[in-house]
């Protein structure tokens, strides 16, 4: 009894359809397609509706019947007065069709270079602002020292820094295993099994070891950054700050560029010394080199200069990848869509910024504590 | 259909060591629309997120619609899930949705309409909750608070549920528009015939809006009646919560019959 049924009642020359059961979205949804087929083929221009036997209509099973009306209520309609206020609301509502989607304009290439242009002027403008904004700040604490956001630098310092203590010493100890051992097989085959040092040594301290925490921190410590700064955005906590007169770059931005500044060259020595330990053991297994002449051999052909360079990239570094990650968060717009993609390239950005910074370190150190 | 449309019994539900409800029992019959009133922390909105299935109770049972409402399969328990709408407290539209999307995303779940249908259907909601179609391009960030309730009444409403729950559905809004919106509800309500469970703080929403009240105090529902029997009842929340000026006068206002002390 309670689906929607339609019959058609031809008599003399007069054709009543009858609708009766019920009509509602529960009733009418799941052969939708075949009961509009049904109705159309009813809805004849003379066709009398008799509608007294509805048990239930709502607006989704009497919208069906509107759509086969012909948006309009037939003109011989029998109907209760309950059932009729339904299709009121409807006519009520009713509206032009769903419009359809303007044309593709015949500059819509040049529109999307053009807009793309823009958007990304904004960004490097935008991010010029914030390392302004940073150096003031920055000028602001040197003139009042009361000012620096302690509790925050050390609280990021905490999280961006001690905690990927653990994660930064596996990766470093693995590259640092994998390193010496694919070198090892290939300087067996020229006898020059004591050059591991050299390349191990150069390899991790220089290059590896500063772009592997970088990118580390960055996925760690750079999403959350943007996570934090975006749904702070979001829930306004950030215009929360603003009213009390708390500048949002002295205590959001500032601690955590200062905190990845300091964390960034602290945790490049950690995982350096620790890579440098994994190729240790690799060299002695694969190659039979003895620790004590690993560690005497070291500081002989890795001058000290490569490890400062080491760490002033890790500094670098660390500024570049906290100052995207604000730059993203603080861009997130309040809705959770834009939260996802603004951390996306969040990470995206600050590595390829890295990899960007370490060229330009490899090309203006070319001459400096490379043994010739 | 005599079987009640909400019917919960012998619930109990614990926080840590905290009883928030024991012994539970209420029976919603169709067409009736509920206020659920308690003090603070009395879990009234834990009820309610007991009734839609969000939260579990540590005992007892709830049926909506003389069914259980875990149990029987997937396709089950969706069925059963289409038949009511919840409006939370804070609208909870989907942020990344505009409003017409936020609309059409019950009956595009469906799979059973098309654009164009979904297209007069998602038009006719708007009407419905007294929007305008170009409101349906507006993305929720951009919306009043009280737009936010209109359209999540409207996402509410979007699969003709025979059950609504409401958490404080005037919360936050401004007098006038707490009165348009409880006008709106009570309206559509009746036109629909939907059965209505609300929680609610505000007694002019609740002088305004329910046929019923639940009194929910003492870890149960102490009393269930119509206005007027509930505020003859001599208890000293009822008291407090219905007798006090500010009471009163909203009753007053709401044409009630003010108790006689």
């Amino acid at each position: 009894m309670s689906i929607a049924r339609i019959e058609l009642v031809v008599r003399d020359d007069e054709r009543v359809v009858r609708l009766t059961g019920l009509w509602t979205l529960a009733t009418t949804s799941h052969g939708a397609t075949g009961l509009a087929a049904e109705l159309k083929d009813a809805a004849q221009p003379d066709a009398g509706w008799d509608c007294l036997g509805l048990e239930a209509i709502d607006s989704a099973g009497a919208m069906l019947l509107w759509r086969a009306w012909g948006r309009r209520l037939p003109e011989l309609l029998l109907i209760r007065p309950e059932h009729r206020r339904v299709f009121e609301r409807i006519e009520a509502a009713d509206h032009e069709p769903r419009p359809v989607s303007a044309p593709i304009s015949p500059l819509h290439g040049v529109i999307v270079i053009g807009s793309a242009t823009i958007g990304i002027g904004r960004h490097v403008a935008d991010f010029l602002a914030l390392i302004g904004q940073f150096g003031l700040n920055l000028v602001h604490v040197v003139r009042f020292p009361a000012d620096l956001p302690r509790r925050e630098i050390s609280a990021n310092l905490y999280k961006s820094g001690v905690r990927a203590m653990p994660v930064t010493a596996l990766v470093g100890f693995l590259i640092g295993v994998v390193l010496s051992y694919l070198s090892a097989l290939q300087l067996k085959q020229f006898g020059a099994d004591i050059f591991i040092v050299n390349i191990i040594g150069l390899g991790i301290v220089r290059e590896l070891g500063p772009v592997l925490v970088a990118i580390l921190v960055a996925g760690r410590s750079g999403s959350a950054m943007t996570a934090q700064l975006g749904v702070m955005r979001v829930t306004e906590e950030i215009d929360a700050l603003a009213t009390m007169g708390v500048q949002r770059g002295l205590r959001l931005v500032f601690p955590k560029v200062v905190a990845l500044i300091v964390a960034l060259p602290l945790l490049v020595l950690w995982s350096t010394a620790i890579a440098l330990i994994g190729g240790m053991v690799s060299a002695q297994v694969q190659l039979d080199i003895s620790y004590g002449f690993f560690f005497q051999t070291l500081p002989r052909v890795v001058p000290a200069a490569n490890l400062w360079i080491g760490l002033a990239k890790g500094a670098v570094f660390g500024m570049f990848i906290a100052l995207v990650a604000c730059h993203f968060g603080l861009r997130v717009r309040p809705n959770t869509e834009s939260l996802s993609s603004n951390t996306t390239a969040s990470v995206v950005s600050a590595i390829t910024v890295v990899i960007i910074l370490d060229a330009f370190f490899a090309i203006a150190t070319r001459g400096i504590g490379l043994p010739m | 259909m005599t079987e009640p449309v909400i019917r919960i019994r012998d619930l109990s539900t614990r926080f840590g060591e905290v009883w928030i409800h024991k012994g539970l029992d209420l029976a919603v019959e169709r067409g009736e629309m509920v206020s659920l009133v308690g003090g603070s922390g009395s879990g009234k909105t834990t009820l309610l997120r007991m009734v839609v299935g969000l939260l579990l109770p540590d005992r007892g049972d709830i049926e909506l619609f003389g069914e259980p409402l875990f149990g029987g399969g997937i396709a089950r328990e969706r069925e059963l899930r289409r038949r009511f709408g919840v409006l939370f407290q804070h609208g909870a539209l989907f942020s990344a949705f505009n409003v017409f999307d936020n609309i059409a995303f019950p009956l595009r779940e469906l799979k059973r309409y098309d654009e164009d249908a979904i297209h007069d259907l998602v038009m006719l909601k708007l009407s419905m909750v007294e929007l305008l179609p170009r409101h349906g391009r507006l993305m929720p960030a951009e919306l009043s608070g009280g737009m936010v309730k209109r359209v999540a009444l409207a996402r509410a409403l979007a699969l003709e549920p025979e059950l609504l729950l409401l958490d404080e559905p005037t919360a936050g809004l401004d007098p006038d528009r707490s009165d348009s919106f409880v006008r709106l509800i009570r309206m559509l309500g009746e036109e629909l015939g939907l059965t209505v469970m609300l929680v609610t703080h505000d007694l002019d929403t609740l002088a305004a809006l329910s046929t019923k009240v639940a009194v929910l105090a003492e870890q149960r529902i102490l009393a269930y009646g119509s206005i007027d029997e509930i505020m003859h009842i001599d208890h000293p929340f009822i008291r407090n919560f219905f007798l006090s000026e500010r009471s009163v006068r909203a009753l007053q206002n709401s044409g009630l019959p003010a108790v006689p002390n």
